[in-house]
């Protein structure tokens, strides 16, 4: 008898297994939200079929910037300082096009020390999927407020929050980002199918993703729970993404009854209408919904806002598409003919 | 008639090639373009010289001055007096006099009040510019500029400037406008002319033609360090608006375009962004250092203050940058535009914790594009940040310079692994590996596709491998070879200068822009009866040629432009504690370049206490 017993693995269209996206095993503490996204990032890109080399994870600090460490130990990973994820994401995404940088950041990182990184990342529109793992609490430094902590929260060691929070979403929105999608850590599908789509978005992607925090902040009454998001969550679309090969059936919807938004690299989302029309490509749609949703008090998920941008960051720079990283000497340096010009008009 | 206002000449000989001369204007009112003509004329003729821009941190309204040296015996360094003043500014006049000696100058705009018991010894010449101009009929938006160019015609008249090279200079100014050209050309010509039938010259200042100065070129040290940095192959600058850095990236802005297309796509090869602020600056530079792009920042003392952190990260990560530092006068926001030397122990040790850094220190314009395009082979050589310290003297001031020199090695891109490379390591590669015992391990940048090539980088403690690690012996022996990486470049670094004199026991080090004044000081010295030896560092940390110099002399004095003598105490550090009271400081530090009479003073002066 054959003792060898063949185990039948998983390949996606570039012959990789689940195995090939994994991460270091996680340090965050078990039932963390990150802990989720780090797995449906792989998950996501695993059925997209990227290869993990052609990925880099940048992240700043806090619990959610260490999960990078956690998926896709086969990308380069950058994990940085305090707030500044943006900025060594701008300067990275210069070296090689092909390399889709994902950059990770917590609700401290995002919305207080690096607030202003955030924005001028979205008004460059780098070419990067940008994930707050927004859980509402600094845990890493065991459970101070956060920007996005709602008012009133009460917290132990902090008293009663006296200030409201800021909403990512909304922030992205007003500093011109194209790609603004809110997830839940508790709606593992949703989020995959927004991470597939923020993947191939061609620019930045902004997705909040509400990821609770077990330790510091998963009072049922708290905004960022587990509890109160699956009571309150409230998701505009049922979202599926088609890549570009696959056909679109879609003989189940009644018409009228969903959207189709054609992405960059000629797949598909499919965005089923849940309790009202909602167009995503309309911004004062998006501001309005968000602005409902907080005044409301619904976790309000899916894709707000996509919007297709002009031109890249690489257009405008008229960037070549060889890897800058790789080209030799000849290349970046002037010759010597050019010096002896230069004197000269400088003599 | 004549405009002289007294009728005897002085009985004082004439000063040929060798006089100091300030336009004293209002700022904003486009006076520039005049000077830098006048100066360029100058050059034009051979005769060396130097200009400075001493101006207020304002756009329009307040006073400023630009000087211009001129020194047959090649001595350019600033001056503490004037020989001529050019006064277009009612509101300094006065003061301005003070500055002249006796013979001294003065051409004034005649719509100024002249004093009204003015010195004896002093010559006037009043120049009609407003009506001269009127007459012109310059259109009424150009009058400010026509009437600054007058004076260049009136003063270049008098002085014997050739009319050929103020051509020169306004063509070089002006390119291919013509019609700019023309307009101006002709305002200069109208005071030329005005001076050689108005003026009796009374006065003892000459310019006379010197044999062109063909090895030298004309720029300022922020445009050679761009430059520099473009030829070194720079292939990413994150930089944020701060006087005096600023032009240093709207200079490689303007030249990019011009000097990086690749040849192979026609497309370009370097990015220059402003971003947000020097936060921004500093954390793109270090994500394209580490993606593998050639990447630097240009920026001033208060940018530094917020570059820290990431510097702390980029030493401790191992990622090449380079960093300049065109310095002003801090602490906090001091005094904008003027120069200092006050950033040298700070960028030392810039970061918290277990840190040191290497420093390139140019001392004139030259150095600025060779240190540029250096810095960035230092960088990716050795996996580190690198500094630059320039400052507003050196930086914004235009100053005549040996001719750029074409780089005389390779782009040096250090220890970087490609999909290949790695196949040698059979699955062993450690980013933090120190194979070959000089403490630089080997690196691979993002977009390398060979699945063993990633790994992780974190500003936290990690293991030869990049794993994080909090083990106490692995974070000593991280930093240990850290240090050992770097105290190996010590003798690599670009090697002091020395300037020699006969029976010299003494020595004196500077570094930087005070070069010009202390080569002066050095002979003044001499002069007086105290050869002395000069030295002038141009890298820290200290190499052994500077240990030996000042075990070798009696004494040592290191003069600089900050209060506390920074470079002097990093030497005290750095050499045996037998030789570091052989060490005094000299310090001179009101925001303005350093004078060779004034470093001559306190030398003599501290000698003559030394010896009794």
């Amino acid at each position: 008898m054959d003792n060898t017993q063949t185990v039948k693995v998983e390949r996606n269209l570039v012959g990789l297994s689940p195995v090939d996206y994994k991460g270091k095993p996680s340090t965050l503490c078990p039932g963390c939200g990150h802990n989720t996204i780090a797995n449906q990032i792989q998950a996501a890109l695993f059925e997209l079929g990227v290869v993990p080399e052609m990925v880099a994870k940048i992240s700043g600090i806090g619990c959610s910037s260490k999960s990078p460490n956690y998926f896709l130990d086969r990308s380069f990973g950058f994990n940085g300082l305090h707030g500044r994820m943006p900025t060594l994401a701008t300067g990275a995404c210069f070296a090689d096009r092909r390399v889709k940088i994902i950059g990770i950041s917590g609700d401290g990182d995002s919305a207080s020390i690096g607030m202003g990184h955030f924005k001028h990342v979205i008004r460059r529109n780098i070419p990067m999927v940008y994930i707050i793992e927004n859980n509402g609490v600094y845990g890493l430094t065991k459970g101070q407020f956060s920007a996005t902590s709602d008012l009133g929260l009460e917290l132990r060691h902090q008293g009663r929050n006296f200030l409201p929070p800021l909403d990512l979403c909304l922030e992205a929105l007003i500093s011109g980002a194209k790609f603004v999608a809110r997830a839940f850590a508790g709606d593992i599908k949703q989020m995959r199918e927004l991470f597939k789509a923020a993947f191939v978005h061609d620019g930045i992607a902004v997705i909040d993703v509400i990821s609770p925090c077990v330790t510091f902040n998963n009072q049922d009454t708290a905004m960022q729970s587990y509890t109160w998001g699956r009571e309150h969550e409230s998701p505009i679309q049922d979202i599926t993404f088609i890549p570009k090969a696959k056909e679109i059936i879609v003989e189940d919807f009644e018409e009228g009854s969903y959207r189709e938004v054609k992405l960059h690299d000629g797949s598909t989302l499919l965005l089923k209408k849940i309790n009202r029309d909602y167009d995503p490509t309309s911004k004062t749609a998006a501001l309005d919904l968000l602005t409902e949703s907080y005044e409301k008090r619904y976790l309000t998920t899916g894709l707000f806002y996509i919007e297709k941008a002009e031109q890249s960051i690489f257009d405008i720079f008229e960037l070549g598409k060889d890897p800058l990283n790789r080209l030799p000497t000849e290349r970046i340096r002037p010759d010597k003919a050019t010096l002896e010009r230069i004197n000269a008009a400088l003599a | 008639m004549t405009y002289s206002e007294t009728d005897e000449l002085l009985d004082l000989p004439p000063k040929v090639n060798d006089f100091c001369m300030t336009v004293s204007t209002i700022n904003g009112s486009g006076s520039a373009t005049s000077n830098n003509v006048l100066y360029h004329a100058l050059f034009h003729m051979g005769i060396p010289t130097s200009g400075k821009n001493i101006f207020p941190s304002n756009i329009k309204g307040l006073p400023t001055w630009f000087v211009i040296r001129v020194s047959e015996k090649g001595y350019l360094g600033r001056v503490p007096y004037d020989d001529i003043i050019v006064a277009m500014n009612p509101e300094t006049f006065l003061d301005d006099l003070t500055y002249l000696p006796e013979g001294g100058v003065i051409f004034y705009a005649d719509h100024i009040r002249k004093p009204e018991k003015p010195r004896a010894d002093l010559i006037f010449y009043p120049m009609p510019i407003r009506q001269l101009v009127k007459q012109a009929e310059v259109p009424r938006n150009l009058r400010d500029y026509m009437e600054n160019m007058t004076y260049v015609g009136i003063v270049g008249q008098v002085l014997g400037i050739n009319m050929e090279s103020i051509l020169y200079a306004l063509k070089r100014h002006f390119g291919n406008k013509a019609s700019a050209l023309e307009t101006n050309l002709k305002m200069v010509n109208i005071g030329y002319e005005w001076a050689e039938k108005n003026i009796i010259k009374k006065d003892r200042y000459f310019v006379k033609q010197l044999p062109p100065m063909e090895d030298y070129i004309l720029t300022d040290g922020n445009n050679a360090g761009a430059l520099g940095s473009l030829f070194g192959g720079v292939e990413f600058c994150s930089w944020y608006p701060i006087t005096p850095a600023s032009s240093l990236a709207e200079s490689m802005n303007e030249q990019n375009p011009k000097l990086r297309k690749d040849p192979v796509t026609g497309k370009n090869t370097c990015v220059i962004l402003q971003v947000e602020d020097e936060l921004a600056a500093a954390g793109c530079a270090i994500g394209a250092g580490w993606a593998g792009l050639r990447a630097m920042t240009a920026t001033s003392g208060p940018g530094l203050s917020l570059m820290t952190e990431n510097v702390g990260l980029a030493y401790f990560t191992e990622t090449p940058v380079v960093i300049w530092d065109v310095q002003r006068v801090g602490p906090s926001t001091g005094l904008p535009t003027r120069t200092a030397q006050g950033d040298l122990t700070m960028v030392y040790f810039l970061g918290h914790g277990d840190i040191n850094h290497i420093l390139l220190l140019p001392g004139s314009v030259n150095e600025c594009f060779e240190f540029g395009w250096k810095a960035l082979d230092l960088a990716e050589h050795y996996q580190t940040p690198i500094f630059v310290l320039s400052d507003l003297d050196l930086g914004m001031n235009q100053w005549i310079t040996p001719k750029f020199e074409y780089p005389d090695c390779p782009i040096d891109r250090g220890k970087i692994l490609w999909e290949a490379d790695l196949d040698r390591f059979e699955g062993k590669w450690g980013r933090y590996k120190d194979i070959d015992g000089d403490g630089i391990p080997y690196r691979t940048v993002m977009g390398n596709q060979n699945p063993a090539a990633a790994y992780f980088t974190r500003g936290t403690g990690h293991n030869e491998y990049g794993n994080y690690s909090e083990d106490p012996e692995n974070w000593a022996k991280m930093i240990r070879r850290i240090k050992k990486k770097l105290m190996n470049m010590c003798e690599v670094l670009p090697e002091p200068i020395f300037r020699n004199k006969p029976g010299a026991r003494i020595g004196i080090i500077g570094w930087g822009s005070t070069d010009p004044a202390l080569i002066e000081a050095q002979d003044m010295l001499e002069e007086a009866g105290i050869p002395v030896d000069y030295l002038r560092i141009r890298a820290l940390p200290t190499c052994k040629a500077v240990r030996d110099f000042i075990s070798e002399h009696d004494h040592t004095y290191v003069l600089e432009l900050n209060r506390d003598g920074q470079m002097c105490s990093i030497l005290k550090l750095e050499v045996s504690a037998s030789y570091a009271e052989k060490l005094s400081s000299l310090t001179d530090f009101g925001g303005l370049p350093m004078t060779a009479i004034w470093a001559t003073e306190q030398v003599l002066a501290k000698e003559m206490k030394r010896n009794g």
